[in-house]
């Protein structure tokens, strides 16, 4: 690798092939149908042919790879959850992050900074106890720091924020960054060299179902016969649930995002405090990165508003005064399928053949690697739930068994 | 800012507002199964379309029901409460002892 990319430095021409060309046309039929060609879809892909063998799968993406949430989020692995069917799930993920760079020989920038987690009240340094003793019983590594070694970690922190100063820090060594594109971009090649094919442009705009089963999958390129499907378009998960008659507790809103200018590095960790509904991280370009909490009321729009940028920013410049001197450069937005217990959709539908990967919210990137594993593994078996998703189901919600991870969020939503 | 038409204050900014959620029927808490109040609890519509919806007004403490596009965010018409419920929901009580056993 490294003499390749030297050659390549070298030499004037530049790239002739690209890495995966979409096939130029549908097949009549397929094994499996991945509606959604995300970071989640095109990691299904991957696994269903690494692991299980299952080449004979399309994924279809209404737009290019990537281009959904898997851009738009701002890229935090973690694992400090607050339930241990979460932590349990949340470290799998982390521990195939690690080595996802090696498995694709393809760098995805994997940077473990840490997570600081601020609290500013008796009742979040409590919570923050527990999570630090679960998250620690179940392998991971997270400390409780108090405000002296809050500041010897992050100098420029302003401790003291306006009426609540800082009285704690969750302090989560396995929190970590990636570049995102690259992870979708790896797991997409991968799926490709193995058999998979990935369909830009292509939007799945129905089904056919028979017995209870979906047949075939309508496309806006003609009608494709499929043995099953899976669903990973977040943001989007109640339209395509709703087609199938599927109701789901999902209410969708946008999450906004923005970027300053580059400054020198003076960040390792990401910070985020829930209070301040803020968290804050300097990517390796050195920009810093802010974001929030989601906005106020459901919407399927990934606009910008001025209030909740102006609000966001009053709760960035608190934690680093510095910031009101730097100028913003991007601002974005992502739409969000939030769920009532602020956890995952995964598994089974009422539709035979038809499985879920829905309701992300605010932490699908961070669950890619798991998740997609873990949905090969329910697709090839046909239907046996793998356990570490099995307290996620839809069914949940019926039974009363919700996973309550609303104060294990960033930034409260 | 975006403004909200309260149907007793007229416009105001939205920042002044608290969303509600869908508005959609109550099942008879005695009479439904676990699986009704589940779906009545939990599932959303959450159409990509024109969506009915409970909103507060802070301030005075007032409910209304507005009608939106949850794709373009353009809010089309607000009304008070009382042009859709016209009467109050009366759920008679079961008897003591003779509660429905509920089923799945």
């Amino acid at each position: 690798m490294p003499f390749a990319l030297l050659r390549y430095g070298l030499s004037s021409d530049p790239v002739k092939t690209p890495d995966f060309p979409p096939p130029s046309s549908l097949k009549s039929s397929y094994d499996v149908v991945i509606v959604g060609g995300g970071g989640h879809g095109v990691a299904a892909a991957y696994y269903l042919a690494k692991r299980h063998g299952v080449t004979n799968v399309a994924v279809l993406e209404k737009g290019y790879l990537g281009g959904g949430n898997t851009a738009r989020n701002t890229a935090v692995i973690r694992s400090n959850y607050l339930t241990p069917e979460s932590v349990k799930f949340y470290i799998a993920s982390v521990n195939l992050f690690r080595d996802l760079s090696n498995e694709f020989d393809f760098n995805i920038m994997y940077s473990e900074r840490g997570q600081l987690t601020l609290a500013h009240s008796d009742a979040t340094v409590r919570a923050f106890r527990q999570r630090c003793e679960v998250n620690r019983h179940l392998g991971g590594r997270t400390e409780m720091l108090d405000r002296q070694q809050i500041k010897e970690l992050v100098p420029l922190l302003n401790l003291d924020t306006g009426h609540a100063p800082v009285l704690a820090g969750l302090w989560h060594i396995d929190g970590a960054t990636a570049r995102h594109d690259a992870v979708a971009w790896g797991y997409a090649r991968g799926a490709v060299a193995r058999g998979a094919e990935f369909h830009p442009l292509t939007e799945a705009l129905d089904f056919v179902v028979e017995k209870n089963r979906v047949t075939a999958v309508k496309t806006n390129r003609g009608t494709v016969k499929c043995g099953a499907v899976v669903q990973a378009v977040a943001g989007s998960s109640s339209i395509l649930m709703s087609k199938l008659g599927i109701r789901a507790p999902i209410h969708t809103y946008p999450l906004q995002a923005m970027v300053t200018q580059p400054v020198k590095p003076f960040l390792t960790p990401m910070v985020s405090s829930s209070a301040l509904h803020c968290y804050v991280q300097q990517t390796g370009r050195g920009e810093v990165l802010i974001g929030g909490g989601s906005d106020p009321y459901p919407l399927y729009n990934a606009r910008s508003t001025l209030d909740l940028k102006e609000g966001l920013l009053a709760h960035a410049v608190e934690m680093f005064p510095f910031l009101a001197n730097a100028k913003l450069m991007r601002q974005w937005a992502g739409i969000t399928d939030m769920t009532p217990d602020y956890s995952p959709i995964m598994g089974r539908s009422p539709i035979d053949n038809y499985y879920l990967d829905a309701g992300w919210g605010t932490y699908g990137f961070k669950a890619t690697p798991i998740c997609g594993k873990s949905m090969a593994e329910l697709v090839a078996s046909g239907g046996q739930i793998p356990e570490i998703i099995a307290p996620f189901s839809l069914e949940r919600f019926s039974r009363f068994r919700q996973i309550n991870e609303m104060g294990a969020t960033a930034a409260s939503h | 800012m975006k403004l909200m038409p309260c149907p007793l204050n007229g416009l105001r900014n939205i920042t002044e507002f608290t969303y509600g959620g869908e508005v959609s029927v109550m099942p008879n808490p005695d009479a439904a199964t676990d699986a009704e109040w589940a779906d009545y609890v939990f599932n959303k519509t959450n159409p990509a379309g024109v969506v009915r919806e409970w909103w507060l007004h802070n301030a005075s403490g007032y409910w209304f029901i507005a009608e939106r596009d949850a794709v373009t965010d353009c809010v089309l018409k607000t009304f008070d409460p009382g042009e859709l419920f016209t009467a109050r929901a009366e759920f008679p009580v079961a008897a003591e002892g003779q509660q429905k056993e509920k089923t799945v």
